[in-house]
């Protein structure tokens, strides 16, 4: 026991200890840890921006939603309305259409009528000539009384 | 026990030999000084692993234990030192670690490495070096050395000669005399106290431990665990204390009074 020259030794191997732990521990260890701090708190600052960035376009969306919504109403209100006018439209095109229709179905028979009469006329005429013929007993010469035949069929 | 024929006297006697050489003063101390190197490359090279691979990012285990006591260390300089931190916090976590590593050699049970020596041929072994007081007086004789050089970077060579003078009755000629022989007194006392309560907490606990080794065998597993487990506290307790006490002390010298 006592103290001796080990004192020396001792003493030497704390110092290069000692600067072994300062050049080569220390530093990168600190470094390490520091700039894992910063990173933490950009990390949290980033967050906090993320927060205040989420709240806000959650007010945008609402927003754009509103006039959204409005925009909408507006195309069906106006859809409503172009609908509307289209079943005007379409009615009155329709009654023009029919009365068209009516019109030219009356024309027609119209015509028909004529031409049934006609047929009709010259039908009585033969009939007649026939009757006055058999009335007469003897056969009209149609081309001897084409005059009359003429005549007749004008006045019925 | 080491052999049945050693009487408890010449037991306890063997164990507190140092192996050493040389003579007189200029022995030196070869166990105290191999497991001072040897605990001390166990702490750099543990430590210098985590920090070489050191990132921002996820740390590993490795670094994440070297940073819990980095940061530790760190903090503690940081309560106690405020100057630059760049070589006193280092220095806090060198002690610290250092200290720990050599106040845990003493759990190794007292016979086992002097056996394992003696089976090659190397008749003594005291593996505990902070029950060596070369051990403990070669790291407070650093710190006084760092306090004067500290107190003279802190104050310049004036004030620390002025506060040696003048410190603490005050400049009145006749006073100058009893306020060096109370600085001078102080500042010995400091790495005296500071060697003497780490040297003689471990020496008493390696004694404890062999007084307990020579009870019977079926025995010695109360008294040994019960110490053990008490001395898991001062191992810690006694490296901290000698931390925190070495940056008290360079805090005082290099701050103005």
């Amino acid at each position: 026991m006592g103290l001796n020259a080990t004192l020396f030794g001792q003493i030497f191997t704390f110092l290069v200890f000692v600067w072994f732990t300062k050049k080569f521990v220390w530093p990168p260890v600190m470094q390490a840890m520091d700039e894992r701090r910063q990173k933490i708190a950009d990390g949290l600052a980033a967050a906090d921006r993320g927060q205040r960035e989420l709240l806000e376009a959650d007010a945008q969306a609402a927003e754009v939603l509103k006039e959204a919504r409005q925009q909408a109403a507006g195309i069906v209100e106006q859809a409503s309305k172009r609908g509307s006018e289209i079943v005007e439209e379409a009615k009155v095109n329709a009654r023009a259409e029919g009365e068209r229709l009516i019109s030219a179905a009356q024309a027609e028979i119209e015509r028909e009528q004529a031409r049934a009469r006609e047929a009709l006329k010259a039908e009585v005429a033969g009939i007649a000539l026939i009757g006055a013929g058999r009335i007469l007993k003897r056969e009209i010469n149609a081309d001897a009384h084409a005059e009359l035949m003429d005549e007749l069929t004008a006045q019925i | 026990m080491a052999s049945a024929a050693q009487s408890p006297t010449e037991y306890v006697t063997h164990h507190l030999t140092h192996l050493s050489v040389g003579e007189g003063f200029w022995t030196f101390n070869i166990d105290t000084l191999f497991w001072s190197w040897v605990t001390g490359i166990i702490f750099l090279s543990l430590f210098y692993m985590g920090a070489r691979k050191a990132t921002a990012g996820e740390p590993g285990k490795l670094q994440n234990f070297v940073e819990i006591l980095v940061d530790f260390v760190d903090n503690s300089v940081a309560d106690g030192f405020h100057g630059p931190r760049g070589f006193v916090a280092p220095l806090a976590l060198t002690v610290f670690f250092w200290v720990l590593l050599w106040n845990m050699l003493d759990l190794i049970p007292v016979d086992l490495l002097p056996w394992l020596a003696s089976t090659v041929g190397i008749h003594y072994q005291r593996i505990v070096p902070s029950a060596d007081m070369n051990a403990t007086f070669g790291l407070s004789l650093s710190v006084l050395a760092l306090i004067i050089i500290y107190s003279i970077k802190g104050k310049g060579v004036k004030g620390f000669i002025k506060e040696l003078l003048f410190h603490p009755f005050g400049s009145f000629p006749l006073l100058v005399p009893f306020n060096i022989i109370l600085n001078v007194v102080e500042l010995i006392a400091k790495p005296v106290s500071l060697a003497l309560r780490l040297f003689g907490n471990l020496y008493a606990a390696e004694m404890i431990f062999i007084l307990i080794a020579m009870l019977p065998a079926w025995i010695q597993f109360i008294p040994g665990s019960a110490w053990a487990i008490f001395h898991i506290l001062v191992i810690p307790l006694q490296a901290f204390i000698f931390m925190t006490l070495t940056i008290v002390y360079l805090s005082l010298a290099y701050e103005e009074h």
